[in-house]
């Protein structure tokens, strides 16, 4: 037992480094079931991360700080809801500009609370369970948000597969006009999609602002919110896989750093594309297979849709 | 009047208005710009420099007007800021990161009659001037805390880029340490970055989970000393006084202090006395000084305390002889120091730091 001992604070690290990424790419990958393609997700996180930080910093209630993070998500969203399915914006245009406003937008509202600190989130320790050797500390005395990732991510992956709700969704991902011509309300599916998953998003932020570094600093996303994008290509829409894909991308990026304080003699240039070159090649493997990419992929991913034509 | 002429007649005297505006604006006033790498609220680097520009206009009140750009990244975007702020009729540039280096010489050769001066860089020419801290100094001191401090003999050093000036805060740490505990090692991890709060905060785990029990860190955020807290463990804050965000962990901190510099320079553009220098200022020209000691017995106090003196009047240099490489051969003999020269192009690990230099 003892010789794999050290495997467990690492492995604590890992789950805090997937969890972001897990809650922002289960809300992006019920945004592309129903067709929509949201590039904005960097944006909509690090907008959840303020918000959530200066709610935690001015009431000093988790509670409040958490919903904070989805609403600002959930709004930024709102926006590009707006835009691209009332106004027929391009979807990609539009998704990358919110990225950058978020961004901005962010950095102007959070000046004021550069440089403060906060408690991290609490943990949820269980007395025994978390006693129990190896498993006790990785299954229990997490914060509440990690639970949630897993439990959003099963709660989705029950939605889409086995409610007919999420059927009516997946429909309208896949053929928009069909789904439009049976009766089904096209933009009103996809416009709560997109606030689902700008909520998503928002508490992805919110999580790395409350507890992974728990301040506030401009930018603080750091790019986590295209790697949540990339993951939902990765997983080819499927929610299991998705899950893989974070806690890969997660355990690399710490194995990185813990192989370096081993001083494991690889440049450690070599070691920070690592997480991004594992990414690339499971996404080469996978496109192999050309047909089971168009089985889970919407057929009307990004496609604009128009009841009158 | 016709409605023309009116319309003719506002826009003249508007026109005029803000010729004379700005006539009056560049007679008065000495322009001085500066960019920052990092957001001016990172708490650390930028943070401190934008505090020496506020000194600026403190001291110099209406004889200056001082302006910024913060968050601009190494590489090709500089040379564009830099060319903004010189084509505005800024008189003093600043550029304070490393990576600024080339994008200045570059801008400085063609606008020769703009001042120039480069934080932290080696490159000089007629205009453009280089300062820097001698932060070494402060490393030793905390290096010297730190064998005091720790228990497990480890130190954990997040690092940013395998740059001399990054590599030269390592080793001296480290020669702090061993002065007083020979059995001291640091593990660095590099994070390829100055500014990433989550991964200096991970990297800060790794190690802290490899046994190091004292956090210090070459990058600008806050996150790796907040880790510290949050583990219970000791660290230093970076460039500024962190103790807010480790009011239990921060043992004291290197802070920057561009104050005394940033005036003086001013000042010489403004009487025509500026000249192309090389400054290089540690504890004793105010550069450089220790935020207070906390957290730590009064007896590793004291010790700091003298060897902060001791660096400062010139009794002790870092990096004084023997000193000896990673395979343990002597490189330097009792009784010599390095010279500048070695400390400014310094890319070798001294004894007592694990793992290779990455090239």
């Amino acid at each position: 037992m003892s010789d794999i001992s050290w495997l467990v604070p690492v492995i604590l690290t890992v789950i805090t480094a997937s969890t972001p990424l897990l809650l922002a790419a289960t809300g992006e990958l019920v945004v592309e079931k129903s067709g929509v393609l949201n590039l904005g997700v960097e944006g909509m996180m690090v907008v959840g991360a303020v918000a959530a930080f200066a709610t935690a910093s001015s009431t000093g209630s988790a509670v409040l700080a958490i919903l904070a993070g989805l609403a600002a998500g959930a709004a930024v969203a709102s926006v590009f809801g707006f835009l691209t399915l009332g106004l027929v914006a391009n979807q990609v245009a539009t998704g990358l500009a919110l990225t950058i406003f978020g961004i901005g937008f962010s950095a102007l509202i959070g000046a004021g609370y550069v440089g403060y600190a906060l408690e991290p989130l609490p943990k949820l320790d269980i007395p025994v369970l978390n006693d129990l050797p190896f498993v006790g500390p990785i299954l229990f005395g997490h914060d509440a948000l990690v639970y949630f990732s897993f439990a959003a991510l099963v709660g989705v992956s029950w939605f889409l597969y086995r409610s007919r709700a999420g059927l009516v969704l997946r429909a309208v991902g896949e053929s928009h006009d069909s789904a439009h011509s049976i009766g089904y309300p096209v933009l009103r599916i996809r416009f709560l999609a997109i606030l689902f998953g700008g909520a998503m998003s928002g508490l992805g932020g919110a999580y790395l602002s409350l507890s992974y570094t728990p301040m506030w600093a401009e930018n603080m996303t750091a790019g986590r919110g295209w790697i949540a994008l990339a993951l939902v290509v990765f997983s080819t829409w499927r929610p299991g896989r998705l899950l893989l894909g974070a806690y890969m991308f997660g355990a690399i990026t710490i194995l990185q750093l813990h192989a370096q304080s081993a001083g494991i003699g690889v440049p450690s240039q070599v070691m920070s594309m690592l997480p991004y070159l594992a990414t690339i090649a499971v996404l080469v493997a996978i496109s192999r297979d050309a047909t089971k990419i168009r089985l889970n992929a919407p057929g009307c991913l990004g496609k604009v849709f128009h009841p009158a034509r | 009047m016709s409605r023309s002429t009116l319309l003719r007649s506002v826009m003249g005297a508007a026109l005029a208005a803000l010729v004379a505006g700005t006539a009056g604006v560049a007679e008065a006033e000495t322009k001085v710009g500066f960019i920052y790498v990092g957001p001016i609220g990172d708490h650390g680097w930028s943070y401190r420099h934008d505090q020496g520009r506020l000194a600026i206009e403190k001291a110099l009140g209406s004889k200056v007007k001082t302006t910024y750009v913060e968050s601009v990244k190494e590489g090709p975007d500089a040379e564009r800021v830099i060319r903004q702020l010189a084509a505005s009729g800024h008189d003093l540039i600043f550029t304070t990161s490393f990576g600024f280096m080339n994008p200045t010489l570059k801008v400085a050769k063609k606008f020769p009659k703009i001042r120039f001066e480069h934080a932290t860089g080696y490159k000089q020419s007629k205009n453009l001037s280089t300062y820097s801290g001698r932060f070494y100094e402060g490393r030793y001191i905390i290096g010297t805390i730190a064998g005091k401090m720790s228990k497990t003999n480890k130190i954990g050093y997040v690092a940013s880029f395998p740059i001399p000036e990054v590599v030269r805060g390592i080793n001296a740490f480290i020669l702090g340490a061993r002065s007083v505990n020979p059995k001291m090692k640091i593990n660095v991890v590099w994070v390829n970055s100055w500014y990433d709060p989550g991964k200096e905060g991970d990297a800060a785990k790794a190690l802290i989970d490899q046994g190091a029990d004292i956090i210090t860190q070459h990058t600008d955020s806050p996150a790796p000393l907040q880790v510290a807290e949050n583990r219970g463990v000791h660290g230093f804050g970076q460039a500024s006084d962190m103790i807010k965000f480790a009011p239990k962990a921060q043992l004291t901190a290197i802070v920057d202090n561009w104050d005394k510099y940033y005036i003086d320079r001013t000042k010489a553009v403004i009487d025509g006395s500026w000249k192309k220098m090389d400054t290089w200022g540690g504890l004793d020209a105010k550069m450089v000084s220790m935020a207070p000691y906390t957290n730590m017995p009064a007896d590793v106090a004291k010790l700091a305390a003298e060897v902060q003196e001791k660096i400062r009047s010139g009794k002790l240099h870092p990096f004084a002889g023997p000193i000896r490489d990673q395979s343990g051969k002597e490189i330097l003999a009792a009784g010599k120091t390095f010279d500048d020269k070695t400390l400014l192009g310094m890319n070798f690990y001294v004894e007592g730091v694990e793992g290779s230099l990455p090239k």
